[in-house]
């Protein structure tokens, strides 16, 4: 897992959509969203979660891997950027390949598009728009020890199995912690209000 | 850009907070994107991104719709111009956003926005562009021809609870000095006087009692009749912030929200039921002799009636009326009781009743009988829908209150404020009555002209026929909007007004925190604040030297004085403390007091005995009974893509194409196939929508989300039966039957002003047939 990344906690996620109302603002590809959100349990549930690209570690990217035009870049830190327009030829092979059903084609601009994890925001030491936004934290920006801090307990997973294979990720999935009495509220930072510590 | 202010919000508790997570300092090392460096150092290619921010700048202000008030950043270009957000750390939201807020920007420079007066004579007529002049003429003679032939009264004046605190306080003061007109209300009506009218029986205070941050402290949460999810989405992250330390969290709803998916018990009970079901939770944990008696010993009075009320509903009562298991009435009692410390939030689920009063009266019995009050992590709040839902009732829009919650009809209170206002008490009218008995007597002719000021009730008010009726009787009827609405539509003049980016003022939000909005552009040429018309029109109307305000600071510093020594006291709060502080919780009673974020610490409410009056509360069936011909609850809600009326939301393509339309929500087990069409008719009308099957709602109950006008408008099968205390009306329950139908309705495109054509990206999906059924997070029982 790299450093700081996305951690996604489906039980959190309220289908509201922010995150792909920011994604589209993010200046990165404004005006299309990278996120689609998925539901688990349709008829039954309103339960669902958002698809964002996982920034596959191993093997690396496998859309990159597949890529014949070489339009895939993976940055140094582990991030997946989306096709060099200069270099795609929108032939889609990276949608074959991706795993998660991340990438998308823009047939009449014959160019690739996904998540790549905000970098123009990133690199500000910003996080990516939908992360910041999420109103629910299911989208969680930072690194797993910043996560365990405000959420004691959730372990997190970042490898996932396709039939025989095996893929080991950058974004991690949250697993739900036991539910016990914590001392300390997790979810947010304490407030204190007007100069008093509420923490009592 | 100076400094990068994206990074910790000035003023705020994130900044001043050592160790704070997501003030995240830049890191020198690293080059900024698009630069070479940028792409040596292992970046990206320079022309990837085009991040033209050199001379962008970012005016702190706050979300302009619901009552979380989130803060944020508007993105002004060099040329001075709104054009994109960016999340903003404050204490309230800490940067999250919905997607409304997100989108909120594309409103402020919108090409439907309406930018010159129009009028016309007649609805016969076509409006036209004319000038303000024309415009304020036109007006001001029409109110002195209908006030001088029928009477003062005759003219009346309907506010909006989205319009700034200042702004509010004009609404008030103008219909009541320049108008002498004893009608005026407004759309909070709608929204949450309900609950302020049962906190103010109970507590003597009309306002939430603890900020929402106490949620993260609570060991046990009640949710009743509230969408969290949906309808304040940001509030969602202090209700998991709660769950993650182990609070249980208990929700009341006929439907299976996002919130309610995770509860530990979801009460699903049927619509209208609700006070029933908390009587009997009171009767149980009275038999498990959970209450707190030390508490309620020293600090309530009307226990002993109240305990006699509920002791008529046991469990087996409940659960027949509620259409729930009997044993969730005693896990509720039990989490709830034994908690440590227990907090309970309620929305329009439970307000939106002809017993609202009682249903949130019933609420309070049960935190006061477990003495869950006034301790940081237990007490009660009320979510306000609309961003000033709080503040726009405190000072003096409401029919019956003048500034600063002072009552219309006390004798003191009258004198107070016309000592302040500098006319004669008689020349104060007396009370006049609620929004929807407005329309009543526009109906009956008894009020022949009105002003509506950003409101739609032609979308917003239950029964729509009735509602049509009265506006179509108006001699005189304006409307202030920037956008036109259904309402507008009907009007004989419009004033083209700002938005809430072009001007500034405060609002408080559900947590009575008051916030302060910052103009982040000037108004388009032509376009001008409600401020300056309401002043210009009360100086054509001779009362000038009442109305000298050259801006809403002017305004402010008069409701300050307005509200001192009230219950509403906002004199210690001033624009520089709200920049400085992020904002202030009301009572502040002096510029050095820190406000009052949690009421009742010492133990005292603001009755003058400083205790809780308890009331007994009696259950009744709702207003329009269920017979063979109408056996089912059609029960009304949001959409968290639209705001309200949905005049300003339904303009912006990305929350259309989020929801569309507005769908029929049932349970599979009426046959219905997903998109199928169904007819829902009430004893007021009947219209079709595209079936939504899941099983998320109860069997008896459909659920059809508001938004929209007609013909595919939830509010023309609504009743307009009120609470006869608060006057809201039932919006969330009345009787009816569903149909097979053949076809489908298109959603009418927004009003635009002549000329205008509709923004073409807004129009996207709004005509196909099929409800929005996986963007809505509800899920199908098929994929169509
Ligand atoms: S913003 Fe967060 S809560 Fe909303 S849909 Fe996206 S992931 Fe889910
Ligand atoms: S609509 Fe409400 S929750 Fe959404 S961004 Fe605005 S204030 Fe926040």
């Amino acid at each position: 897992m790299m450093g700081r990344t996305i951690f996604i906690d489906p039980g959190r996620c309220i289908g509201c959509q922010a995150c792909v109302s920011a994604c589209r603002e993010c200046d990165s590809h404004r005006g299309k969203s990278m996120i689609h959100l998925d539901y688990t349990d349709e008829g039954r549930s309103v339960a669902s979660l958002p698809t964002v690209c996982m920034h596959c570690e191993d093997p690396v990217a496998p859309c990159a891997e597949v890529c014949p035009a070489d339009a895939i870049l993976v940055t140094v830190d582990g991030v997946v950027q989306q096709a060099d327009t200069t270099r795609c030829i929108g032939c889609a092979n990276c949608v074959n390949a991706c795993p998660f059903g991340v990438p998308k084609i823009d047939l009449q601009a014959k160019l690739q598009m996904k998540c790549n994890l905000c970098y123009d925001r990133t690199a500000y030491g910003l996080a990516p728009m939908c992360a910041t936004v999420c109103p629910t934290g299911a989208l969680f920006y930072g690194t797993v020890e910043e996560l365990q801090a405000e959420r004691p307990g959730v372990q997190v997973a970042d490898t996932f199995t396709f039939g025989r294979s095996e893929v080991r990720t950058g974004v991690a999935m949250v697993v739900p912690a036991d539910r016990v009495q914590w001392p300390v509220p997790g979810g947010l930072p304490v407030v204190e209000i007007n100069g008093k510590d509420v923490r009592r | 850009m100076t400094a990068d202010p994206r990074a910790a919000d000035p003023g705020t508790t994130e900044s001043r907070a050592a160790g704070s997570r997501t003030a995240v300092p830049l890191d020198p090392s690293l080059a900024p994107p698009g630069t070479r460096a940028f792409r040596d150092a292992g970046g990206i290619p320079a022309d990837r991104w085009h991040a033209d921010q050199d001379g962008e700048t970012l005016v702190p202000t706050h979300c302009c719709f619901c009552g979380v008030q989130c803060g944020m950043y508007l993105r002004v270009d060099r040329g001075g111009k709104v054009f994109g957000v960016e999340p903003r750390n404050h204490d309230i939201n800490r940067m999250r956003l919905c997607p409304k807020g997100i989108n909120a920007y594309q409103q402020v420079n919108h090409p439907d926005r309406l930018t010159a007066p129009l009028l016309r004579r007649s609805r016969d007529e076509d409006f036209r562009e004319v000038s303000w002049d024309e415009a304020l003429d036109f007006t001001v003679a029409e109110i002195k021809r209908i006030q001088q032939r029928y009477g003062n009264d005759a003219f009346g004046l309907l506010g909006g609870a989205s319009l700034f605190s200042e702004k509010t306080y004009l609404v008030g003061k103008f219909a009541r000095v320049a108008l002498k007109s004893r009608h005026v209300d407004y759309n909070g009506r709608l929204c949450m006087v309900s609950a302020a009218g049962a906190n103010k029986l109970a507590f003597g205070i009309d306002r939430a009692g603890n900020p929402f941050s106490d949620i993260l402290l609570t060991d046990c949460l009640l949710i009743a009749g509230s969408n969290v999810g949906e309808c304040f989405p940001v509030m969602t992250q202090y209700v998991w912030g709660a769950r993650d330390r182990g609070a249980s969290l208990i929700v009341v709803d006929p439907r299976e929200t996002a919130i309610a998916r995770t509860a530990d018990i979801h009460v699903a009970l049927k619509p209208g039921t609700d006070s029933a079901f908390f009587n009997s939770v009171l009767n149980m944990v009275i038999e498990e002799g959970l209450t707190d008696e030390a508490y309620l010993a020293t600090h309530a009075t009307g226990w002993e009636e109240v305990k006699a009320k509920v002791a008529e509903y046991p469990p087996s009562r409940a659960a027949e009326i509620c259409g729930i298991p009997v044993e969730q009435i005693t896990q509720v009692a039990r989490a709830f009781a034994r908690a440590p410390k227990a907090m309970a939030w309620h929305a329009r689920g439970i307000e939106h009743h002809s017993q609202g009063v009682e249903n949130c009266l019933s609420v309070i019995n049960l935190c006061t009988a477990t003495g869950h009050i006034g301790r940081p992590g237990a007490g009660y709040g009320t979510i306000t829908g609309q961003g000033n839902g709080q503040g726009g009732r405190e000072h003096g829009q409401k029919a019956d209150l003048l500034p600063g919650g002072r009552s219309i009809m006390n004798e003191e209170h009258r004198r107070q404020i016309c000592e302040i206002w500098g006319i004669e008490e008689s020349e104060l009218p007396p009370a006049g009555t609620s929004m929807m008995e407005m329309v009543w007597q526009m109906q009956r002719r008894e009020i022949r002209g009105l002003i509506g000021i950003c409101n739609n009730p032609f979308v917003s008010l239950p029964n729509y026929g009735v509602v049509k009726e009265g506006y179509d009787a108006m001699e005189f009827h304006a409307q202030f909007d920037f956008f036109l609405s259904e309402t507008a539509a009907n009007a004989h003049v419009v004033f083209p007004v700002t938005t809430w980016a072009e001007d500034e003022g405060v609002m408080a939000n559900a947590e009575a925190r008051v916030v302060k909005h910052n103009k982040a552009q000037d108004p388009p040429s032509g376009v001008r604040t409600d401020t300056w018309v309401m002043c210009e029109l009360a100086r054509r109307l001779g009362a000038g030297d009442k109305f000298a305000f050259a801006d809403s600071r002017a305004v402010f510093d008069e409701l300050r004085t307005a509200s001192a020594g009230t219950v509403n006291d906002y004199y210690g709060i001033t624009y520089e403390r709200l920049e400085e502080t992020g904002g202030i919780a009301w009572p502040c009673p002096a510029t050095d007091h820190p406000g009052t974020p949690r009421l009742f610490e010492d133990g005292r409410t603001y009755h003058p005995d400083g205790k809780i009056h308890m009331q007994a509360v009696e259950w009744h069936p709702p207003m329009d009974p269920y017979d063979d011909a109408y056996p089912m609850s059609l029960t009304t809600g949001r959409t968290v893509a639209h705001f309200l009326s949905g005049n300003q939301t339904r303009r912006l393509g990305a929350l259309v194409e989020q929801t569309p339309r507005p769908w029929a929500e049932l349970h599979p087990s009426h046959g219905f196939r997903n998109g199928e069409p169904v007819r829902v008719v009430t004893r007021r009308g009947s219209e079709v929508f595209p079936a939504l099957v899941t099983e998320a709602i109860r069997p008896d109950t459909v659920f059809v989300p508001y938004h929209w006008p007609v013909p595919t408008a939830a509010n023309a099968l609504t009743i307009d039966a009120l609470d006869p205390r608060s006057k809201i009306p039932e919006y969330k329950v009345c009787a009816c039957r569903i149909e097979h139908a053949e076809k489908i309705d298109d959603v009418p495109a927004p009003p635009v002003a002549p000329g205008q054509v509709s923004y073409p990206e807004t129009q996207v999906s709004r005509t196909d047939p099929l409800p929005p059924t996986a963007p809505q997070g509800r899920g199908t029982s098929e994929r169509s």
